[in-house]
């Protein structure tokens, strides 16, 4: 089990001191954090793209090629990439180089992002989201995979004999998630592929997750990837913990009503019916053991947002210190009763590592 | 056959003239199909009831169970009847969050008989040019006849066609197009996705 942290660097106003930092101390305060993060255990810092304002982070391979320069272990990803209005081409250049820097610990999620004018501000026709993200990954999993490339699609100029460098590392992609909240055609894209998925279910309610995981999985044993519970999947959750449960929620209750999340159901309705959680480490624990039910089974990565919405940086960093605590938990209780046959999320050396037993096996049958 | 018939009503009083104008649309519906031999379901929604709920589905993104309950059954029904009382010159905030938290495409091809009520006959083209241009957009089959009912109406006060007449005719409108259809089949794309290949090739 994958136990994370992820974020979209949006920059809001802290509700409580009335103290909006700048775009300099946010981007600093990531880092930070996924610095932390390394050092008290976790597996995963993820990073998002924007390209508007209140987010800061438009240019993730910077900072995620920054963090791996100052980190050994976390494994960087994306939260997500959006696979619509970039270029595949430079995807596949930027998180190959991003690969190389960070020896293998980089993977990278897919989205169709959330703002409707980044598709014209980028050229593109958001009612084409669906078959952008369709036709840039079908060329982006080409580049990766072979030397030179023609090609011809509806939504870029053709490309006649090019070669994406750098290579990817030892001759093995990125592993892709792909992440939709509600688009059975993501599910359907990740699962013929035999990517993973990842439902950010922060804002959904449990029957609503789990009939995109659950659709995603029957898709991946339809396309032979092995069986349902094989299938690769990843979970959200939004997190503001405390040593004792009334403190958390009392603490965290202006920065829910000030935000995207206040005006609607109140904070203990939203508990109640998403993966936002505000209580003590054990009711962390509960509350997070419980995702399974969304996920359909036994799954692969949670990751949790612990920033943004104006919560102030120090408390972030007591957040991450935490989840430290909480995580070998976590791991010990999910692998409880886990199926020997339902796999890891896939890593650099897990890839390397079957890819090399394919090229094996194939020169045995020679 | 069975049939489904789906009342919104989007009355806020009890009683509400709103909802007295829906019973009377449904009653006369249901023994016009009676009389052709289908089976009559009708199910009555009080729009105000799922008020709360409707507030949170348009802050959250999501429905409530009820909600999604509601919306499975006018996907399903073979036929719809939306009253609103008039507000300010258009239908209610109400009625129209309602259909703005319904799926798009959940009545296209569905006939919709459509009805207002109002203090007086004064406000009826509300039916003409907010009711009617909504339920275009959303592709549904309206019926030619939509009933207004002014407050005097539910005495003797009327000068023209008596509400019952016009509620008649609205009624054998809609019993007509229910009966010369198939019953609606709502396929579920997380049960049966459209297959990559296909996505691959453009949809």
């Amino acid at each position: 089990m994958q136990i994370g942290i992820f974020g979209v660097g949006d920059l809001a106003r802290d509700p409580v001191s009335g103290r909006t930092p700048t775009e300099h101390d946010r981007i600093k305060a990531v880092v930070e954090y996924a610095k932390l993060a390394e050092d008290v255990g976790l597996d995963v810092f993820a990073m998002g793209e924007h390209h508007n304002p209140p987010f800061v982070p438009s240019s993730p391979t910077t900072i995620l090629g920054h963090i791996a320069a100052r980190t050994e272990r976390i494994l960087l990803s994306t939260s997500t990439t959006l696979i619509t209005t970039n270029d595949p081409v430079k995807i596949a250049e930027d998180y190959a180089t991003l690969q190389h820097l960070a020896d293998g610990r980089a993977d990278l999620m897919m989205g169709r992002g959330n703002t409707g004018p980044v598709y014209p501000w980028f050229g593109k026709d958001i009612r084409d989201g669906i078959a952008l993200a369709v036709e840039n990954y079908a060329l982006l999993h080409r580049l990766w995979r072979e030397d030179v490339v023609d090609w011809e699609g509806r939504f870029r100029t053709p490309l006649q004999g090019f070669t994406s460098t750098p290579r990817p590392l030892d001759g093995v992609p990125p592993f892709v998630w792909h992440a939709s909240i509600r688009s059975p055609e993501i599910a359907e894209q990740a699962a013929y592929y035999g990517d993973g998925f990842f439902h950010n279910n922060l804002f959904w309610p449990k029957e609503h997750v789990r009939r995109l995981v659950e659709l995603y999985r029957s898709r991946f044993e339809h396309y032979g990837h092995g069986s349902a519970d094989q299938g690769i999947v990843g979970l959200a959750a939004h997190l503001f913990v405390r040593p004792k449960s009334q403190d958390a929620v009392r603490e965290f209750r202006p920065y829910f009503d000030h935000s995207l999340y206040g005006g609607g159901p109140s904070l203990e309705e939203t508990m109640e019916q998403t993966a936002v959680i505000a209580g003590s480490p054990q009711e962390v624990i509960e509350r997070v053991l419980r995702y399974r039910e969304h996920a359909a089974g036994d799954y692969q990565r949670q990751l949790f947002v612990v920033d943004g919405v104006g919560v102030p940086h120090k408390t972030v960093l007591e957040q991450i210190e935490m989840l430290g605590e909480v995580v070998p938990v976590l791991r010990r209780e999910f692998a409880q009763g886990r199926p020997a046959h339902v796999p890891d999320a896939p890593t650099h050396a897990s890839l390397t590592a079957a890819a090399r037993a394919a090229t094996l096996s194939g020169e045995g049958r020679r | 056959m069975k049939r489904t018939l789906v009342v919104v009503s989007a009355g806020l009083r009890l009683p509400s003239s709103t909802r007295m104008l829906a019973d009377r649309l449904a009653d006369s519906t249901r023994r016009l199909l009676d009389e052709r031999g289908e089976q009559v379901e009708v199910v009555t929604v009080e729009v105000r009831d799922l008020a709360r709920d409707l507030v949170s589905h348009l802050t959250t993104g999501y429905p409530s169970e009820q909600l999604r309950r509601t919306f499975g059954a006018i996907a399903k029904a073979d036929g719809l009847i939306a009253v609103t009382p008039t507000f300010t010159a258009s239908y209610s905030g109400l009625f129209k969050m309602f259909f703005d938290c319904l799926d798009d495409t959940a009545l296209v091809g569905k006939p919709v008989l459509l009805a207002a009520t109002g203090g007086t006959a004064r406000h009826s083209l509300v039916l003409e040019h907010a009711l009617r241009p909504m339920f275009a957009y959303l592709r549904a089959a309206t019926l030619p006849t939509a009933v207004f009912a002014a407050t005097e109406e539910w005495g003797g006060g009327d000068a023209g066609e008596p509400l019952v007449r016009r509620v008649e005719r609205a009624a054998e409108e809609l019993a007509g197009e229910v009966a010369r259809r198939d019953p609606p089949t709502a396929p579920d794309p997380y049960r049966a996705p459209l297959p990559f290949e296909r996505l691959l090739e453009g949809g």
